[in-house]
């Protein structure tokens, strides 16, 4: 047992989370249509993708509350289908809205929560204590928790998660809706936790939380992985370097863009164009000839896991905004 | 998946940490429930009623309208608060994300309504011995049929809930099924006397009917065997409904 820990062993050892051919349909609808999915002991794994591509039923079929129709899912070595309450009693999950007890304070919901672990008397106590210092709630540790604001809440609800110190966390939208620094201070406990050995599987809409918080993504489009793997690994595996961004028409796009760069990479977003190139200055170049004015604002940038998502997911931003 | 006990009372301590802060205020209505009903009917009415069934209509109310609350402590619960607890407050996603599972979480919700329907029909009861209507000592054993009413009425109820898809329905509930109930089960007046020959059937279907008659034989002190048929009719029920309720809390919280 000893030799698995070791560096050469440690790449054989099993994944944490392992789903092969999952697939789950609702009626005629397939949610989740063939998914592959490793995740490492002691890794931060995000899944990125637009609403409906399937990311909150892979979570809960991880957990084991939706039953796939094809295919396995194993967690901590186990079958989750035959195993739910073994698995569960080692993973914690945040889901995307917040489940408190209203008229209770933070610390009696932690108690709630422990209790569902079986977690009692002085133990419980203890657990309560950490958490409430953990995540910062002392403040309003006794106060009802409909008083609280909603980074108190969804503090709360992360605390929750931790109740049963899970070697799995999963956090489903962990940060939508939280002003930035209460964003900043759930990323640096999640990095405090995962220092600590604690494995987190996450769905996300924001780019820059997944880069800064996970080890590889997998992009999710209509229950597929569309791409997987290091978030910079998927920026070279999908495009160039560089990004170039204007506003520019249809028209002006062909005139600058149409002959002889037909194999540039572009993306339209309404009326904003983004052009992908290992080295944009030549195209800067010609557009600067083209706009004297400097009416197009072009805008130089290094290429993100946000162009990425566009790219693979199909999000075409024209359409989202109309 | 079987149900273990102790995940299930973790639920049951939930339900209880939540009345625990507001029981002073819930308990009261309790108390003044019963003796409206006690003054209103069976003293007013009982005014011009001489005896029934040997006593006097006050004494003959006391022992159906401890059942009663009972119905009602749990049919609250296993109606409205179920409902809002499900697909309101999403608690019951929160509770499968822990080791719980959907069996445990409806057998925590059925014990904490019997509990629910402990705690009125048991304050109806302190009411009516305060009034010195129930003899001492074998009417005590009416407190005995208060949880069985309490777990019939949860079952029922919790089997209607997790069939409803809105909430609207649950007045349809109310005011179509469990009043009907409480007017025709030999709450008020000995309902079998009252059908012909033919259709005595009808009032052996209704549910509150069975407690009734056994908390009015307790309050008597005299049994007869037809008592055990009115076990055997909660029990069966109860279990027949648990066992379909298992099935349809795990349709409706796992997918």
């Amino acid at each position: 047992m000893e030799e698995r820990g070791s560096a050469p062993l440690g790449r054989l050892i099993e994944p944490l989370v392992s789903l092969r051919g999952v697939a789950k349909r609702f009626g005629e609808r397939r949610a989740v249509d063939g998914v592959d999915l490793d995740v490492p002991a002691g890794a931060c794994f995000g899944l990125l993708g637009p609403n409906g591509a399937g990311k909150t039923t892979t979570l809960r079929m991880v957990y084991g509350v939706t039953r796939p129709t094809a295919g396995r899912v194993h967690v901590f070595g186990l079958d989750v289908a035959r195993e739910p309450r073994q698995v569960r009693s080692r993973l914690g999950v945040t889901l995307q809205e917040n489940a408190l007890i209203e008229s209770l304070s933070p610390e009696d919901n932690l108690r709630v929560f422990g209790r569902f672990h079986l977690l009692r008397g002085a133990e419980l106590e203890r657990r309560v204590g950490e958490l409430v210092d953990f995540l910062d709630l002392r403040s309003h540790a006794k106060v009802p928790v409909r008083h609280l604001s909603g980074g108190f809440q969804r503090r709360l609800a992360i605390a929750l998660s931790l109740m049963n110190r899970p070697e799995l966390l999963i956090l489903d939208e962990p940060t939508t809706g939280l002003d930035p620094a209460i964003r900043q201070a759930v990323w640096a406990r999640v990095r405090e936790l995962r220092a600590t050995g604690t494995t987190v599987l996450l769905t996300t809409h924001y780019m820059d939380e997944a880069e800064r918080l996970c080890d590889d993504v997998a992009i999710f489009a209509n229950g597929r992985i569309e791409s997987q793997g290091a978030p910079r690994t998927l920026i070279a595996r999908h495009l160039a370097a560089e990004a170039l961004e204007l506003d520019c028409g249809a028209i002006d796009e062909e005139k600058l863009f149409g002959e002889g760069g037909g194999s540039i990479r572009r993306m339209r977003a309404g009326n904003r164009l983004i052009v992908y190139a290992s080295d944009v200055a030549p195209l800067l170049e010609r557009v600067h000839r083209f706009d004297e004015s400097g009416g197009c604002r072009a805008v130089v940038r290094p290429t993100n896991l946000e162009d990425v998502f566009l790219l693979l997911t199909g999000t075409r931003i024209g359409e989202a905004d109309a | 998946m079987s149900v273990s006990l102790p995940h299930a009372l973790a639920v049951w301590r939930r339900n209880a940490s939540m009345y625990a802060r507001t029981w002073k205020l819930n308990i009261l209505p309790n108390f003044f429930e019963p003796v409206f009903y006690l003054m209103s009917i069976g003293i007013g009415v009982g005014a011009y009623i001489d005896r029934i069934g040997g006593v006097s209509y006050v004494e003959f109310l006391a022992p159906g309208l401890i059942c009663v609350a009972a119905m009602n402590g749990a049919s609250f619960e296993v109606t409205y608060n179920i409902f809002v607890r499900m697909s309101y407050e999403k608690a019951y996603d929160a509770m499968l994300t822990t080791p719980l599972q959907p069996e445990d979480v409806l057998v925590g919700e059925l014990l904490w309504a019997t509990t629910r329907a402990c705690i009125y029909g048991g304050a109806f009861f302190l009411v009516v011995a305060a009034y010195g209507l129930a003899p001492l000592p074998h009417s005590l054993l009416a407190l005995a049929v208060v949880p069985l009413a309490g777990l019939l009425f949860a079952v029922i109820g919790a089997a209607f809930t997790l069939r409803v898809a809105t909430i609207d329905l649950f007045s349809f509930y109310f005011t179509l099924f469990l009043t009907p109930l409480f007017l025709f089960s030999d709450v008020f007046f000995p309902i079998g006397e009252r059908l012909q020959g033919g259709w005595l059937w009808v009032a052996e279907v209704l549910p509150l009917l069975h407690p009734v008659r056994m908390a009015r034989a307790c309050f008597a002190g005299t049994f007869s065997p037809i008592l055990l048929l009115d076990l055997a009719y909660i029990l069966l029920l109860s279990a027949g409904l648990y066992a379909w309720s298992r099935g349809a809390i795990v349709r409706r919280l796992t997918s």
